[in-house]
Formats: structure tokens, C-alpha cells, sequence
């Protein structure tokens, strides 16, 4: 039912069961928000978007109060700015002022808030809580003293990955984001994805930054610097250099990463070919002897780590495929950097991942040969950027140059893995030519793509069809499990992304994304693989080499050693 | 606390219900004195609720201790009432004394100091509770009185 309603003096059409905050918004008033979350029930916690009804003598939520037609709503008199103030004032009187040396300067909710306020002067001073700087985990960093308790991130940890990792602990003036007893992040049940740094106001969670270590090794003359970057960077980083998204930014980012002193680029999507290859005949084995199916994919570290802490009973179902990142890694040290004639313990191979997760997968010591780690560091696009910027690389001007290509092949089908859907899009291709000789009649399966959470599809394989599912937010896939463990047997192959739309909206990514960014960065990946000419991995010339110099067939006994990785059932622990 | 302890106060509550969460936080403690991480991890295991959701509730909840009480539990009521009669003071006097700190157990296990927010005895504030015995308006005089004859009976 539509009516109308007065706000600050003006005539506004509303709609039964819309809150104030939805009426605002599509009449262009802006209210500062700080616990709100786009997509999220409200909560109403942070009191910030307080508006002056009427008739009601307290100020109400915008965020979570209905609109009625008798409505007269102020939103920015005095009384509302007042309490605004007081309210970012109070946050302030707890907060360390290290605004200078903070993480998040110029990008913290907080601030802006303290500037929309016009506050310039510190009005009281409350007592600081001095809590220690959480740093357990590999992938994320916490640090409470930081935290206006606005609660985003436990409720994209409970509702969107659904792993519930981090929860207010203790009450009152005492209350805390908190982990498990106190125990630190590096908890069984946090999954390391980010998601909550993407949607922390302030500094009090970030990624634990790798690029001082990346400074040194590109500063140490006896190292030879390599670098690979997931197809999700380019992809993503023009937003931050305000250009727009197109295949020229890939040869941007490899002409920034050479300026940067890596002597040799890689693109992850080479590798993710090398995962499709493996994993198809990972599939077909598994087809051809009856195993237990749907296979799950295992290219995601928080899918893994989920599945490896929370359910490990369905650790047989996981693929044992290496992720695109760790098959790089694995190829760099063992084969073309020693092509290149560098020793393997000399080659520093960092990779620019969308994830916090990779940070956590590369440290694992089966991610290691011997001392020698795969891959020795993980910076996130948030953290290349800063790089690019520190090392005065003006990346709106650089030019096109024509790149050694030796290694920079790659189908469309591993480009494709940077959005939900693609690795399944992509291994679907292969699992079909592997099969059959035959390439799929239409290469694009429309159902496996878009922002949706959990998408099906059923695909036509030879002569039959097989049911797959691709999900991405990791609470997704709590229903599909459900149903597995009910005795649901007709999937084939799930592919499980954690964060929402897959790893272009990684936890590593630019921090607040609109979801139009999102859809963009998607299409990006989309249009690479309507336009390219290699789209299926098993025709990448590069791939196809590496089978014939250097690894045995796909699924062999030498390439499960090389490109597979031992999960805790296979060690027997 | 045995498992089978455990096992007799889970079986009273149906298993992956919330509901039963605080009723059965509260039979540990009374039977175990005091919540164990390993209790509330069997805790959450048992009504399907995260180990981190249970410890937020546990912690949010003045009722329930981390640590073991003391031969001697002091609680102190911190209510309006009291409060205006000094009790932040007294407070103050058993956390030097007894070198015990409010929320917590002495190290040698013989005093444990707790800080209720109202005993409903406001009349008879301040009020200070020791093991079964309440003390009503207590004077300076009398709390030094309290705190000697701790000290004695635990030497």
C-alpha cells in the first residue's frame, strides 16, 4: 500500500513495510550509518541514524523503524545532529588516537563519521581497554582497542560464511569482540576468508601484511623475484586507479609488476588450467571405479579448512587437486625456474591474491617441499596496491608493452575461476573433452552464473547428464550438506566458493565493494572468455607442453605426487 | 566432572535446542562450581551451537565463573544502595587484603571475590555475603572485623 508521508518539510511517497532508512534512500537523504550492512535484518545497535518522528518522543532507528502514513520526519534538526555527535564523541573517548599511523586512515568509517560531525576537538576522554593485539592467525589481524562494537562482523561471520568464528564476549562498558575462550583467531572454527575485514569500520581487523618481507626478497640480490596474480586482480584494480576494467589492464599490471622488480610474471589462470586438467581426471577416475561422489572442489583454502576442521567427514569427497596457487608455486620452483637456470631455493615466488585465506594455505607445511615453501608470499590486492603506490608506480599512465609470453597463456577456463561457477564452467569443458574427445556444444553454462548463492545446472556429458552445483558465501552450503547427509546422492560435483560471488569479492579485495563494482568485475571475467580464442583449458599450448616435458599424464602417479595434495585422511591422522 | 555427570545433565534437555543453554550452564556450575573451557565446548557440541556463541553467553551473564571459588567466596552487592554506602570502598579493602581481584579466586585458592549488581536487601545496605552468612550495614569498623577474621581462620 502506498502513501505519503512528510520529511523534513517535503512530500515523500512510502510504501507499507519499508523502514525510514528505505524511504531516505530512495528520496537521496543521506543519514551516516555505522552498524547498518546492506542485505542484513538491522540491528538498530549503533543508535547513528537516529531521525525526529512526531508524536514519538524518543528518536527513532531509520535503519529498522516502519514508515506509517502519519509520519513527519526530520532528519537532520538540531536535536538529531546533537545526538549524532554525542554518539561518535563517545565512540572517540575510548578510541586510541593513532589515526596517523593506522591501517585504515582514509578509508575508516569512524573518521569519516568524526568529519561528517564536524567534530575537531576531543570532548571527553573515557578509559582505554589496552587489549592485545591479536595476532594468532596467519591470514587476518585484530586489534579490539580499534573496535566500535558495531557488530558487521559477527553477523557476516554467522550469516554469510556461517561459521560463527568471533561473538561479543562479556557485557557492558567490558564487552569485546572476542574469539573462543580468548584463545586468538587462530581458532578451528574461523575459516580465515576476510569477510570480516571487508566489512570492519575502523582498523580493528586487517590482513597481517606480508609486504616487508616482499620489500626484502625483491631488495636481496641473491634472490630471483617471480611474481603471479589472480585473475581477479586485474579484474579489480582499476577501480583503485580509476580505469576502467578491460584486457589492456592485464598488460597494466604485468608492465607495474615488472616495474616492481619481478623478474618473471605469472598468470594464477595458467595454473588454474593445470588444476583442470588435474581435477577432470581426478573425476573421471573417480567416475570410471564408482567412487563416492559429488566430487567437491578444492581450489577455496577456507572451503578446505572448513571441511578439514568442521566436517571432516566429508573429506573423502574433496578433491585432491592443489589450488591454482600452490600448482604455480609447485611448477615455478620445480621446472621453470630451474629452466630459467635458477636454483629452486634461490626462486621467492609471490602471488597477489583476491584471499586473506592464501595467506593460510601457503604456511601450511604440506604446502612445502621440505624448508623450501612453495610459495614464499602472499599479498593481497589491497596489499599490491599500497605496493604500486609506495614505489611511486603512477599506474594511470603507464603504457602497453609487449611482455615475454613464454608463460602467459592461459584458456578462459581459468581465468574463470575468480567468480563463483567459473572453475566449474571451466572443469565441466575438460571432464567433457576427456571423456567423450568432443567439446562441449555450448561452452557457457548461463544457470552457473551471477551473484545467486547457490546455483544448479544440469549438464550433458557424452551420453549423460550429470547434476552440479556451484555455491558461493560458505552458509550456503550448510543446506546442500543437509541434504548430502540426508542421503542425497544425484550431485556429481559441487564447487564451493567462500565468499559471496566467489573470489572476485574475496576478502583480500578492495575493502566496502558496491555490488555494481562486483557485477563488473564478473562481467570483466565473462566477456575475457566470450572474446578469447583458447577457452578450454586442455587446448592452452603452454599446458600442453608442460605435459609433454615435464609431467606425466593428468591424474598419473608422478602428477598426484607433484600436483595433489595429501589431505589428513590419505596421511592417516 | 565426569562425562557421565555431564550425560545426566544433558539427558534432561532435548539435544540442538538453544533453549536449554542457560539452564544447563547453570547445573554444570553448581555441580563443577565453576564452567571449564571443555565443559562449554561439550556444551555447544551438544545443542549444535558454535563454542564462540557459548562463551559470549556464558561471559555475558554475571552468574556464571571461570575459575574455581575460593574455601571463602565473598560477595560484594554493588546495587545503588550499597553503592551510596561506600561499597566500591569495601571492595577496595578485600581485593588488597585478601589479594584477590573482583571476578576471580587468590591464588592459594582460599578467597574468591564476586561483585553482585543487587542482593534486594537495599534497607540493609551496604551488604556483604560470605559463604551462607550475610552481613547487613556494614560499618568500617566491622569490615576491618571481617577481613581479620578471614585472615585467622585461613592461616
Amino acid at each position: 500500500m502506498q502513501f505519503e508521508i512528510e520529511i523534513n518539510n517535503q512530500t515523500v511517497s512510502a510504501k507499507r513495510g519499508e523502514t525510514i532508512k528505505n524511504v531516505l534512500d530512495r528520496t537521496g537523504i543521506h543519514v551516516p550509518t555505522l552498524c547498518y550492512l546492506n542485505g542484513f535484518s538491522p540491528t538498530g545497535g549503533c543508535r547513528m541514524c537516529v531521525v525526529e518522528v512526531d508524536g514519538i518522543s524518543e528518536l527513532v532507528p531509520s535503519c529498522s523503524h516502519p514508515v506509517a502514513e502519519w509520519m513527519k520526519i526530520k532528519t537532520h534538526s538540531p536535536r538529531v545532529l546533537k545526538a549524532r555527535k554525542l554518539l561518535v564523541e563517545l565512540l572517540l573517548a575510548g578510541h586510541p588516537d593513532d589515526c596517523l599511523y593506522c591501517e585504515r586512515s582514509g578509508t575508516c568509517g569512524l573518521q569519516d563519521l568524526a568529519a561528517e560531525m564536524g567534530i575537531r576537538e576531543r570532548k571527553y576522554r573515557g578509559k582505554r581497554q589496552n587489549i592485545q593485539i591479536d595476532n594468532a592467525c596467519q591470514s587476518i589481524v585484530r586489534d579490539p582497542d580499534k573496535c566500535v562494537l558495531c557488530g558487521r562482523c559477527i553477523r557476516v561471520c554467522d550469516e554469510v560464511i556461517g561459521v560463527s568464528a568471533i561473538d561479543v564476549v562479556g557485557r557492558g562498558s567490558e564487552s569485546k569482540i572476542g574469539t573462543t575462550y580468548n584463545k586468538g583467531l587462530n581458532t578451528k572454527s574461523c575459516v580465515k576468508c576476510g569477510q570480516c575485514i571487508m566489512v570492519c569500520p575502523t582498523g580493528a581487523l586487517s590482513e597481517k601484511s606480508s609486504i616487508q618481507a616482499v620489500l626484502d626478497a625483491l631488495n636481496n640480490p641473491g634472490l630471483f623475484p617471480v611474481i603471479q596474480f589472480s585473475p581477479t586482480v586485474p579484474a579489480s584494480i582499476g577501480e583503485e586507479f580509476s580505469i576502467k576494467a578491460s584486457k589492456d589492464i592485464l598488460n597494466l599490471l604485468r608492465v607495474a609488476l615488472k616495474k616492481i622488480g619481478f623478474r618473471q610474471v605469472f598468470d594464477v589462470a595458467m595454473a588454474a588450467d593445470l588444476t583442470i586438467m588435474e581435477e577432470a581426471a581426478e573425476f573421471i577416475d573417480r567416475f570410471n571405479k564408482h567412487e563416492k561422489l559429488p566430487l567437491l572442489t578444492s581450489c577455496c583454502p577456507s572451503w578446505v579448512r572448513y571441511i578439514e576442521e568442521v566436517k571432516p567427514q566429508l573429506l573423502p569427497y574433496l578433491s585432491t587437486t592443489a589450488s591454482p596457487q600452490q600448482m604455480m608455486g609447485r611448477v615455478i620452483k620445480n621446472y621453470i625456474g630451474i629452466s630459467a637456470g635458477q636454483k629452486a631455493e634461490n626462486i621467492f615466488v609471490v602471488s597477489v591474491m583476491p584471499c586473506t585465506a592464501k595467506k593460510y594455505e601457503a604456511d601450511q607445511d604440506r604446502m612445502k617441499d621440505g624448508i623450501s615453501r612453495n610459495i614464499d608470499a602472499v599479498i593481497t590486492t589491497r596489499e599490491l596496491v599500497r605496493m604500486i603506490r609506495l614505489l611511486g608506480i603512477d599506474f594511470s599512465s603507464l603504457e602497453p608493452e609487449p611482455g615475454d609470453t613464454q608463460y602467459n597463456m592461459r584458456s578462459s577456463s581459468g581465468n574463470l575461476f575468480g567468480v563463483s561457477g567459473g572453475h566449474l564452467e571451466g572443469l565441466l569443458r575438460t571432464i567433457q573433452y576427456m571423456m567423450t574427445g568432443q567439446e562441449l556444444n555450448t561452452l557457457k553454462i548461463s544457470e552457473l552464473r551471477g551473484l545467486k548463492g547457490k546455483k544448479e545446472a544440469r549438464v550433458k556429458i557424452g551420453k549423460m547428464n550429470i547434476n552440479v552445483a556451484a555455491v558461493n558465501g560458505l552458509a550456503n552450503v550448510k543446506g546442500l550438506i543437509d541434504d548430502m547427509e540426508a542421503g542425497r546422492e544425484d550431485y556429481s560435483i559441487i564447487e564451493v566458493m567462500a565468499c559471496p560471488g566467489g573470489c572476485i569479492n574475496g576478502g583480500g579485495q578492495k575493502l566496502n565493494p558496491e555490488e555494481k563494482h562486483l557485477k563488473l568485475r564478473m562481467k570483466s571475467l565473462y566477456d575475457i572468455d566470450e572474446e578469447e580464442m583458447i577457452r578450454v583449458a586442455h587446448k592452452n599450448p603452454i599446458i600442453l607442453d608442460l605435459y609433454e616435458r615435464f609431467l606425466a599424464k593428468p591424474g598419473s602417479e608422478r602428477n598426484i605426487e607433484l600436483l595433489h595434495i595429501s589431505r589428513p585422511t590419505k596421511e592417516g591422522s | 566432572m565426569t562425562s557421565e555427570d555431564l550425560e545426566v545433565i544433558f539427558s534432561k534437555y532435548p539435544a540442538n535446542k538453544k533453549d536449554g543453554l542457560l539452564p544447563i550452564m547453570q547445573e554444570i556450575q553448581e555441580t563443577h562450581g565453576y564452567l571449564t573451557t571443555d565443559l562449554l565446548a561439550a556444551v555447544g557440541k551438544y545443542l549444535n551451537i558454535p563454542a564462540n556463541k557459548v562463551y559470549g553467553v556464558a561471559t555475558f551473564y554475571d552468574q556464571f565463573r571461570f575459575h574455581p571459588r575460593g574455601l571463602f567466596h565473598i560477595r560484594i552487592c554493588r546495587g545503588t544502595a550499597c553503592h551510596l554506602f561506600g561499597a566500591s570502598t569495601y571492595l577496595n579493602e578485600f581485593e588488597n587484603q585478601l589479594k584477590v581481584k573482583a571476578g576471580g579466586t587468590s591464588k592459594d585458592r582460599k578467597f574468591s571475590l564476586e561483585i553482585s549488581s543487587c542482593m534486594g536487601a537495599c534497607e540493609s545496605a551496604p551488604v556483604v555475603h560470605i559463604n551462607d552468612t550475610f552481613y547487613t550495614k556494614v560499618t568500617e569498623t566491622e569490615l576491618e572485623k571481617i577481613i581479620r577474621s578471614l585472615k585467622e581462620k585461613t592461616e
